[in-house]
């Protein structure tokens, strides 16, 4: 009894999980040293926020993309909802609590306030499929954006000013990363987590036959909305971080062109792929930082990108290829030799 | 002039064509169906639909193409909400309730064209069955604890036994959508009795079949109802397969109900004889 738990704590301890989680601890073990040693270039230490802001907003889209099976378009919308609401109250806050207590407490009150608009929302778009989702949500995240524009206390067009000498929440990457890193590590395990529980499984239902997930005896509508509201509460409080790390924020910047940018790289890394969303989230943030020249294609780049994928991914030989590529398949393959070896010595 | 007053009820036997087997007399009949009818715009699908279905019995539903057969069991799911009529399961009225709320009040079903989660795998997919008597609730499944192993063990426990109670237990880790046509029908039923139905209604279950394995799916529909003592509902075309599993049989033609009986009966029934193959030319 004892080695069978023994067992099963190895065997969890090495699962596809685990193996997630200790990756992006490694990366961001990395990263640390490099940044508090000293050895980052500004490049590097600039981009470190966003591309952490960006994993989470890739990971929590892919719960409503790669789960659900729903396109959501207005991910940047719930974003900045979170980001100006958890801003605000980072700022009114500033000169009660120390940054150890205001930000965790902002991004959830952040976070909070994009699930409850990510609820209002959701209540009548999930009576939508498809293509008119999707235009629903594009829409929503176009009057998000406009409403906070013509908000006064969000500062309007000019937007928030974080470096104010009476409400300085403005924070340096090196005191940022920490936050960044708890953030990141409970998305990825939030995610991975209810991918594995009763609900993941009800919801990856919806997704493969609605019909048949009805008639099973699933809510659909109530695993839609958890589904809607969940992704817009990370992307807040996601957004609460990003808002720190700017001196400036405008609205406008949360506009339909980065909903896309943040699809285009759930698409990328694979739907329903939590590893593939951080890769993605990573390569495609950290390569625009290093081509600055060419940023004016950037979405050019998108759009070819996502055509290819799509030509790609219904491509049955490529899809072959992958299979055969596929870390899963080669670990295997690596067994069947050993074995082979094993069976050769005997 | 007094009479005005005099309380003199009359009673009147109530018409009532309800056959149930002989066993499940004096059990309350798991499904009443009164009346029941749907009209799409202008177009009645069904009309006057009344069955009696009793605790442990298989009814079989025939009848020709477009018949409403399906409708039928769209009907008795709630996919679509009946213009008139009532449905009782088990006494309680499904009126207004969702297709999900009708499930949970003991129906479930399978579909004519195999509808399962195909990129699931096949033990997730009875345990999607399971979902609704599964008690972990979000917290314990966001962080893995507070009974969320337990729970996930007694429902890997249950599972498996739905899919050894069908032979395919060994098949548990693939993925559902690579399953061959016939283990696909079987894991669509598993997965319906997962969910503890009272009545399950399984649509064209031998369709696509040969002979050998429409015998093997004869025997688990005998072996389901004995098992989980529950009934069975059938639409299918197979009249082999229906007359020799079926108690009673209603035979459905153009939206109405035209004959209602035992094998034996319907097979002489003129009516059904006339719908099927048509009018015989007077000599």
């Amino acid at each position: 009894m004892a080695k069978n738990i023994f067992k099963n704590a190895i065997k969890k301890a090495f699962s596809k999980d685990a193996l997630t989680i200790y990756f992006v601890i490694a990366i961001y073990a990395v990263i640390s040293v490099m940044l508090y040693g000293g050895f980052a270039s500004r490049q590097l230490t600039n981009m470190l926020i966003s591309v952490s802001c960006y994993i989470v907003l890739a990971v929590s889209l892919n719960l409503v993309v790669g789960l659900l099976g729903e396109l959501s378009l207005g991910h940047a919308g719930f974003m900045s909802v979170g980001l100006f609401s958890g801003c605000l109250f980072s700022m009114w806050t500033v000169d009660l609590l120390p940054m150890i207590v205001r930000l965790p407490l902002s991004m959830i009150f952040g976070g909070l306030f994009a699930a409850v608009v990510g609820f209002v929302v959701g209540l009548p778009a999930l009576r939508l499929k498809g293509d008119y989702l999707a235009i629903v949500t594009l829409a929503c995240g176009e009057i998000i954006k406009n409403v906070i524009t013509n908000l006064e206390i969000t500062g309007g067009a000019l937007g928030l000013t974080t470096n104010n000498s009476d409400a300085f929440i403005y924070s340096k990457p090196k005191e940022l990363l920490p936050y960044a890193i708890v953030l990141v590590l409970v998305t990825v395990v939030v995610m991975m987590n209810i991918k594995k529980s009763r609900h993941g499984r009800a919801i990856m239902a919806i997704r493969d036959n609605r019909i048949a997930a009805e008639a099973t005896g699933i809510n659909v509508t109530y695993y839609k909305l958890i589904v809607f509201i969940l992704a817009a509460f990370f992307a807040g409080a996601a957004g609460v971080l990003y808002g720190h790390s700017f001196a400036n924020i405008k609205p406008a910047t949360f506009n339909y062109n980065m909903s896309i940018e943040i699809l285009v790289i759930v698409v990328l890394g694979g739907m329903g792929s939590i590893n593939g969303s951080i890769i993605a989230a990573i390569a495609l943030r950290a390569l625009p930082e290093m081509l600055r020249e060419f940023s004016d294609y950037r979405m050019l780049a998108y759009s070819i990108l996502l055509i290819a994928i799509m030509l790609l991914n219904s491509n049955a030989k490529f899809n072959e290829l992958k299979s055969k590529m596929s870390l899963k398949n080669i670990l295997s393959l690596l067994k069947t030799k050993k074995a082979k070896k094993g069976g050769a010595k005997q | 002039m007094n009479n005005s007053y005099e309380h003199k009820p009359k009673l009147v036997p109530y018409p009532s064509n309800a056959f149930v087997p002989e066993r499940d007399i004096g059990k309350r009949p798991v499904l009443e169906v009164n009346h029941l009818g749907i009209d799409f715009g202008g177009l009645t699908a069904v009309d006057d639909f009344s069955i009696i279905v009793g605790r442990t019995e298989i009814a079989g539903l025939i009848g020709p193409n477009g018949a409403g057969k399906t409708t039928v069991f769209n009907l008795l799911t709630n996919v679509y909400h009946p213009t008139r009529g009532s449905i009782l399961v088990d006494g309680m009225s499904t009126a207004g309730k969702s297709t999900h709320q009708v499930n949970h009040m003991g129906i479930a079903r399978t579909f004519q064209n195999i509808r399962l989660f195909s990129n699931l795998s096949v033990l997730d997919n009875v345990k999607v069955g399971l979902h609704n008597s599964m008690k972990e609730n979000f917290f314990a499944a966001v962080t893995h604890s507070f009974g969320y192993g337990k729970a996930e063990k007694k429902a890997d426990a249950q599972a498996l036994e739905f899919l050894d109670f069908f032979h395919m237990a060994d098949l548990a880790n693939a993925p559902a959508g690579s399953l061959p046509y016939g283990a696909q029908r079987r894991l669509e039923i598993a997965r319906a009795l997962a969910t503890s139905p009272k009545i399950i209604l399984l649509d064209e279950p031998a369709a696509g079949m040969n002979p050998s394995e429409t015998a093997e799916l004869m025997e688990n529909i005998r072996r389901i109802r004995d098992n989980f003592g529950i009934a069975v509902m059938l639409i299918e075309h197979d009249m082999k397969l229906v007359m020799n599993i079926c108690e009673g049989i209603c035979v459905l033609d153009h939206g109405k109900v035209i004959a209602k009986g035992t094998p034996d009966e319907i097979k002489s029934n003129p009516k059904v004889v006339e719908a099927y193959l048509g009018k015989a030319k007077e000599a």
